[in-house]
């Protein structure tokens, strides 16, 4: 191992970054984009899904229902329909994502209804309570089934200017950490872990490769150079790259989002940086596999989407079946996405994630050798 | 330490079913430019491969500066210069940086890089292009450049493979000015080409076709030794009489220069001038002249069994 070959490489491979403009804005644009475009974007409370109303009391009551149930804004009436028949071929057409179908005798359903909070429904009004309306919901979406179904036991005792009554809830819910419920506090430390996988996977795999295709791999074989020093020389630039961008994400999300990290941020550095080790390495592996840079791209997007599906980033870990929970536990992104929300939000060390840690630094040692055998300094 | 730059023998190489290199003999003199000169495909570049240890040879020993290959090839890497075919040093690098490079890559202490580097941009009159990105050269200033950075660290053999394919006239004479200054400083050279007058230059040289070689060399031996005597004859009607003459065994080749037809006659033939007469063509003396063969010629005479 020669330093002054690694420092030569990395020197190169320096200039070679820096005359490259439009790589270079990647750079920074990148974390810069995505997280200002997700941090908005991915929201898990769904508000104002647009529904149709199809009132066959045509009552005021009927209307006082359909504004109560908009001022709670899970929907918001786009459409108004006449007939059931129109506001399903609107529901095909995905004009609307949710019908809500108000039946002729609803006063009766109400006073009869439970949730009004008249006395004690005696016992033939119970036989006899019906829903006082139904909606029909865009089922294939189970995020949007979801929201509607809040709705089933919506409160009515307001719309009768009747007290509401508080029921006692069977469990108290306390949400550490997040208090406010805000989807884009669990966005942020996901977002560091896809960006990572993506700009370090993409970049040490097309720089090999690059060089197959330009030739320069040939020149380069016949030199004193080894397979190491070349593979450790052409990674480390990638590592401050890596730690910018996070320091990107990390300081606009506490600007914008007013994210904040609760951890200690050394051990969250520690951690980025065996995750950036460990995202570098699965790039040189590729590169050492792909033949042109067409290939490693495809490689990369292979890798790219599980760890964007299955890492916990988009899904909880625990609701994938067990075979699915092994593969995400294979992708570096998983372990580091998991560590890097308990450490940032939870105020977690390293040594509570010491499995994690432990995980990326070994794929990075193990990787870095199969990359080196891999990689031979012979055309044969 | 001998005085072979290169000994070889028994070399082959197959890749899959394909042999690449046919039992491959070669004794490459130090400080001698030798000279692969054959078609392409003909295994030109597979040969220049085995020889820099890139790769193992299926059967056959090599040895290079008096070093084993494959087993010392780590060794050898420090010893010798290699120029591609293709231009391989960094498009989006400034010549400087790109020499520098070089210069780290191979080892030489930081306090004489700087030294080293400005001798080679002087020596190979890249000094006001130093600046300049490699990308946007001629294809002459790139091949200087890889020269360049080919002899950083004063290997003791270079190897290039076809270095001319792309420049023009002027700049290959150029080119092979600086050759033989290196050769001249004791540095041993093998040259790949299928230009004839590139060949001509070398001190010695072996035809290689379809991975046999089929004679090796000065140009003037080979040219001595050339199984066939070059006539010429002029006439009106040359396409005709080339067909007419091609047809028989004893003329090995008929190629047309302008108003005259270059025949190649083998040499079981003892008078080849009256034996051309004697045919009944209606030739006169005064249309024949031998001529001195040409490295062409040679060329042509030893790999004539592959094609026609």
């Amino acid at each position: 191992m020669n330093f002054t070959r690694i420092r030569a490489i990395i020197i190169k491979e320096l200039l070679q970054l820096k005359r490259d403009r439009m790589t270079f804005g990647m750079v920074v644009m990148i974390p810069l984009i995505q997280l200002i475009l997700f941090g908005y974007a991915i929201n898990t409370n769904v508000r104002d899904i647009p529904a149709a109303l199809v009132d066959h009391s045509g009552s005021a009551l009927g209307r006082i229902i359909s504004s109560s149930v908009e001022a709670s804004q899970v929907v918001k009436f786009t459409h108004i329909y006449a007939d059931l028949e129109q506001a399903k071929a609107a529901l095909r057409a995905a004009d609307v994502r949710a019908v809500l179908v108000i039946p002729y005798d609803v006063s009766q359903r109400l006073v009869r209804h439970q949730a009004v909070g008249m006395a004690q429904p005696n016992s033939t009004d119970q036989q006899l309570a019906r829903p006082i309306g139904q909606w029909l919901v865009d089922g294939s979406d189970t995020m949007i089934t979801a929201a509607i179904k809040s709705l089933m036991n919506m409160p009515l005792a307001n719309l009768l200017d009747k007290p509401v009554i508080a029921g006692v809830p069977t469990f108290a819910v306390a949400p550490f950490y997040n208090p406010a419920q805000r989807s884009v506090v669990n966005t942020v430390p996901g977002l560091v872990g896809v960006i990572l996988t993506m700009t370090m996977i993409l970049f040490t795999s097309a720089a090999i490769v690059r060089e197959r295709e330009r030739g320069n791999l040939e020149m380069l074989i016949n030199t004193p150079i080894s397979s190491m020093e070349l593979m450790l020389g052409k990674i480390t630039p990638f590592i401050f790259i890596g730690a910018l961008q996070v320091a990107i994400i990390l300081s606009l999300s506490y600007w914008i989002f007013n994210v904040s990290v609760m951890g200690d941020l050394l051990q969250l550095a520690l951690l980025t940086l065996l995750f950036i080790a460990a995202s570098l390495t699965l790039g040189l592996l590729i590169s050492t596999i792909a033949k042109t840079q067409l290939q490693s791209m495809q490689m990369t997007i292979f890798v790219l989407l599980p760890s964007i599906l299955l890492s916990g980033f988009m899904f909880p870990y625990e609701a994938m079946p067990n075979i699915v929970q092994w593969i995400s536990e294979a992708l570096p992104a998983t372990h580091f996405i998991r560590a890097f929300r308990a450490i940032m939000l939870r105020e977690a060390s390293l040594i509570d994630m010491h499995a994690d840690a432990l995980w990326l630094a070994g794929f990075t040692v193990l990787g870095l050798i199969l990359a080196a055998i891999r990689f031979k300094k012979r055309l044969d | 330490m001998s005085e072979w730059a290169i000994q070889a023998q028994g070399l082959l190489r197959k890749f899959g079913d394909f042999v690449a290199i046919q039992q491959l003999d070669l004794n490459i003199e130090k400080g001698q430019i030798y000279g692969f000169l054959g078609p392409n495909g003909c295994g030109k570049t597979t040969a220049i491969r085995m020889l820099t240890g890139l790769l193992t040879p299926t059967k056959g020993q090599v040895n290079v500066l008096g070093l084993e290959l494959p087993k010392q090839a780590a060794e050898l890497r420090f010893e010798i210069g290699y120029m591609t075919q293709k231009f391989s040093l960094y498009d989006d690098l400034t010549v400087r940086e790109n020499l520098r490079f070089m210069a780290q890559i191979y080892g030489l202490p930081s306090r004489s890089q700087h030294r080293r580097v400005e001798e080679l941009l002087n020596i190979y009159g890249l000094d006001n292009k130093a600046s300049q990105l490699a990308g946007s050269m001629s294809g002459g200033q790139r091949q200087r450049l890889a020269l360049a950075a080919a002899v950083i660290h004063q290997p003791k053999m270079l190897f290039l493979d076809e270095p001319t394919s792309a420049v023009d006239p002027e700049n290959r004479r150029d080119f092979w000015e600086q050759l033989f200054d290196l050769s001249d400083q004791g540095c041993s050279i093998l040259v790949s080409t299928h230009y004839m007058d590139e060949a001509e230059r070398c001190h010695k040289l072996a035809i290689l076709e379809a991975g046999h070689k089929r004679a090796d060399g000065s140009p003037a031996e080979l040219m001595q030794q050339m199984g066939a005597t070059v006539i010429e004859l002029e006439s009106s009607s040359l396409r005709q009489l080339k067909a007419q003459l091609t047809a028989h065994a004893q003329v090995l080749s008929a190629a047309q220069l302008g108003n005259r037809l270059r025949v190649l006659v083998d040499k079981a033939v003892t008078d080849p001038m009256a034996w051309l007469l004697s045919l009944p063509l209606g030739l006169t003396l005064s249309q024949l002249t031998e001529v001195r063969p040409s490295l062409e010629d040679v060329f042509v005479t030893c790999t004539g069994e592959g094609r026609q």
